[in-house]
């Protein structure tokens, strides 16, 4: 028996203090528990975890130009921009001869694409000069001001050199503000003009055709959802198998499909003029462009919806809806009242799903969307493998993560995430 | 007490059918009346029909022929919600996103009752089922016999004046059965209400209700009032249902009519008094029927010209209330003998041989 009365911390029998050899106890249990899960932390780490930790970190960083430009950077530190004048022969110098080290090491072109982001032509600028100044001797080609000038006219403006002081920090904001088009220039951040402007308005798009997509894949699943739970075994299962034939198809072939049914010369308008429906030159437009990838998107989804409402009415006994009867309630007020409220789990899990996944779906608006009808993850694909401005393509998927975290807290809010039941 | 005349009948089943596939009946030719204020239970094994007359009475099965009539309006065709009939689920099926009082309030509700009212109305059938307190709590915060009193405010609540209990006990353990047995038992003696109860526990039906309709092969096999039911058995199916039973097996020897008795020769030669029940001809194959407690082998209570019985004791149970004594009796090894624990009863011993014996009414000759 433990001794309650006595002071201070209760003992084992050997006298050594209960927790202690409690702990030493579980220590082994722990261990081996520990050497149990570790390969699977291991990969979570190397393919989740540190891959999304580099992102986080580009979306931010902006070494190069200190790092291809170190002497110029710390000459500009003094140069006060707002008096209007050029630099001095010393930023110049520097200038010079971080040129040929960078020339050598073919670093200044990057640096270029980089700065080319912020001002136009800045990138030609470093191509132009980089042949020249290649193969000037940094002691004996002095001074290179004059020269410079004359290699390229940019140089000799003062908005350069104004870019390049700006964008030495290590650090800087500029990808996050381009993402919501905004930029960062030497008078602070400005908004990009009127043409540029195109990223707010597609991540608007995106949230807002999930919500269409999300709300379309509640009305088609529900009632599946519901002839699942409460068909007999048999039906059940093939219909369960019908709901799940489009994860055993190819992702491209699903996308393909709509296409072939959806275009001015596809089936649906064949048979619509067939019918005699619409003349052959009012064919509806139902794709490459925001129909299209609604109808694909949400086809492609339905089963992530459907599943875990299934799973959420399975547990729901037919007893509830008679005993709502037996009490006096229509057949729609037993729905409403008893059944529906107690499926909320359900649908707030699958919608959770859904939406999250077409957030940041690319192949489907890729194929079906036009221009109309893309999201959000085609410009940062874009970003990524186009114009390879990694830094803006980082700063958006960052912004998209905040926005999906940020609508899972209020979804906790609101409903409650213990509420959420996917199986 | 119950009446059993059709004419003043609030429940009736009129020739009632049911077929779930169109090639067995589950429930055939029910003829039953409940008469108001009756406390009627339908027993039987499962599959034996009672719980699909229940659902047909309640709406959630349409009878495949024959009327349901509800005080004098056949309800065949009305759907279960405008039935306005209790119910008390076996699983309570309270709603779970619902508090206790929400649940309560939701029959006021869909009755478009006014605020006011409803709260006052649950109040009181909360109060009756000695719940008043629990009004804001979920039905998952209460144990099982809470929530069985709150599904039966439920059925309660707004005034129904049938209420259907589809094996409402079957969760609970013993002690708070048998205690929510009497509880349920009061409140619907004192409401006046009627109530058709279906369970497959005997004990139950017996200490509950008024009439008792045993089911089996979806027919009623006998309906009365408990004490009938048990002492006199109308065939084999109701004597073995009912509380614990001998059987021996034997041929009619003799029938007297005028008396009432027949003599049965038992398997083994030895010949005993009977009433015969379902019977008719001499030389007839029955199964002879004696309660446990009914067997008597003290010498002074038996009647000098009664038919004795040699038997073996087997085995001797101490069960505190009551000894168990397991007989070898014309060859059935399982025959039961129980007598009370009283001061002067005697403890018998395996190995003994004793004459045993009973009263000729209270072993019955039924078909075989």
């Amino acid at each position: 028996m433990s001794d309650t009365a006595q002071s201070g911390p209760v003992l084992a029998a050997d006298g050594t203090p209960l927790k202690k050899s409690l702990a030493r106890a579980l220590r082994l249990q722990k261990t081996r528990a520990l050497l149990l899960i570790a390969p699977l932390l291991l990969f979570v780490l190397v393919s989740f975890i540190v891959p999304i930790g580099q992102m986080l970190w580009r979306s931010v960083e902006n070494d190069i130009v200190s790092d291809t430009l170190p002497l110029t950077v710390q000459a500009l530190k003094t140069w006060d921009a707002s008096a209007g004048e050029l630099p001095d022969e010393a930023v110049y110098a520097a200038f010079a001869r971080d040129m040929i080290v960078a020339v050598k090491a073919k670093e200044h072109t990057k640096l270029g694409t980089r700065l080319n982001y912020e001002q136009t032509g800045i990138s030609s600028m470093f191509r132009q000069s980089g042949r020249k100044v290649g193969k000037w001797d940094p002691v004996a080609d002095a001074p290179f001001k004059q020269k410079l000038i004359d290699v390229h006219d940019g140089w000799g403006d003062i908005n350069t050199w104004r870019v390049i002081q700006t964008h030495a920090r290590k650090v800087t904001p500029g990808y996050f503000l381009n993402a919501i088009d905004m930029r960062l220039t030497p008078d602070g951040a400005t908004t990009q003009p009127e043409d540029k402007r195109i990223l707010i308005k597609l991540f608007g798009r995106t949230l807002f055709m999930s919500l269409i997509i999300m709300g379309s894949c509640i009305l088609l699943g529900y009632p599946i959802a519901w002839l699942l739970a409460n068909l007999p075994m048999r039906q059940a299962n093939i219909l369960l198998i019908l709901v799940l034939l489009p994860f055993w198809t190819s992702l491209l072939v699903r996308t393909s499909a709509w296409k072939v049914l959806l275009q001015s010369q596809g089936v649906i308008n064949e048979i619509l003029v067939w019918l005699g429906l619409i003349t052959d030159e009012g064919r509806l437009v139902m794709i490459n462009n925001q129909f299209g990838t609604i109808v694909a998107m949400t086809h492609i989804l339905l089963p992530f919806m459907i599943l875990p409402m299934y799973s959420v009415m399975q547990t729901i006994p037919q007893t509830y809806l008679r005993a709502a009867k037996s009490l006096g309630a229509t057949n729609w007020t037993a729905f409403w009242r008893v059944y529906f409220p107690q499926t909320v789990p359900g649908i707030g899990a699958g919608s959770i799903l859904v939406f999250i996944l077409s957030i940041g779906y690319y192949i489907t608006p890729e194929i079906v969307g036009g221009t109309k009808g893309v999201f959000i993850s085609n410009r940062i694909a874009y970003h990524i493998s186009s114009s390879l401005n990694w830094g803006l393509a980082a700063a958006l998927g960052t912004i998209l993560l905040a926005v999906v975290l940020l609508l899972y807290w209020c979804y906790d809010k609101i409903v409650g995430i213990d509420n959420v039941k996917l199986g | 007490m119950a009446s059993t005349k059709t004419d003043d009948a609030f429940v009736e089943f009129d020739r009632v059918q049911k077929s779930y596939d169109g090639e067995t009946l589950v429930v055939k030719d029910l003829n039953l009346s409940i008469g108001r204020g009756e406390f009627l239970t339908m027993l039987g094994p499962s599959g034996s029909g009672k719980t699909t007359c229940l659902m047909m009475l309640a709406g959630f099965e349409t009878a495949t022929h024959g009327d349901i009539r509800l005080g004098g309006t056949e309800i065949n065709n009305i759907p279960p919600h405008k039935r306005g009939i209790g119910m008390v689920f076996q699983n309570y099926a309270l709603f779970p996103h619902m508090t206790v009082a929400e649940n309560l309030s939701f029959p006021l509700e869909v009755r478009k009752m006014g605020k006011s009212e409803r709260e006052a109305k649950v109040q009181r059938a909360l109060d009756m089922v000695q719940m008043g307190d629990f009004g804001g709590r979920r039905p998952a915060q209460l144990s099982g016999g809470q929530q069985q009193r709150i599904a039966l405010a439920r059925a309660l609540v707004f005034e129904a004046e049938l209420v259907l209990m589809d094996e409402p006990l079957g969760a609970l353990d013993k002690q708070l059965r048998e205690h929510m047995q009497f509880e349920i038992k009061h409140i619907a003696d004192n409401l006046g209400i009627t109530v058709v109860y279906v369970t497959h526990d005997q004990t139950e039906a017996l200490t509950m209700s008024d009439r008792v309709a045993v089911f089996e092969d979806g027919r009623i096999q006998q309906l009365d009032p408990p004490d009938t039911l048990y002492e006199q058995p109308k065939n084999s199916f109701v004597a073995q249902f009912i509380g614990e039973n001998n059987t021996l097996m034997g041929k009619v020897e003799k029938i007297d009519n005028a008396a009432n008795t027949a003599e049965v020769r038992l398997d083994d030669g030895s010949l005993i008094d009977t009433i015969p029940v379902n019977v008719s001809e001499v030389g007839e194959r029955t199964l002879v029927s004696i309660r446990p407690e009914r067997v008597e082998f003290n010498k002074d209570r038996l009647h000098a010209d009664a038919h004795t019985l040699k038997a073996e004791v087997l085995e001797f149970i101490y069960m505190g209330d009551i000894y168990r004594t397991r007989l070898r009796v014309a060859g059935n090894e399982n025959f039961i003998v129980k007598t009370r624990n009283a001061p002067d009863q005697r403890r018998l011993k395996a190995g003994e041989i004793l004459d045993i014996g009973w009263r000729p009414q209270d072993c019955r000759a039924l078909d075989a």
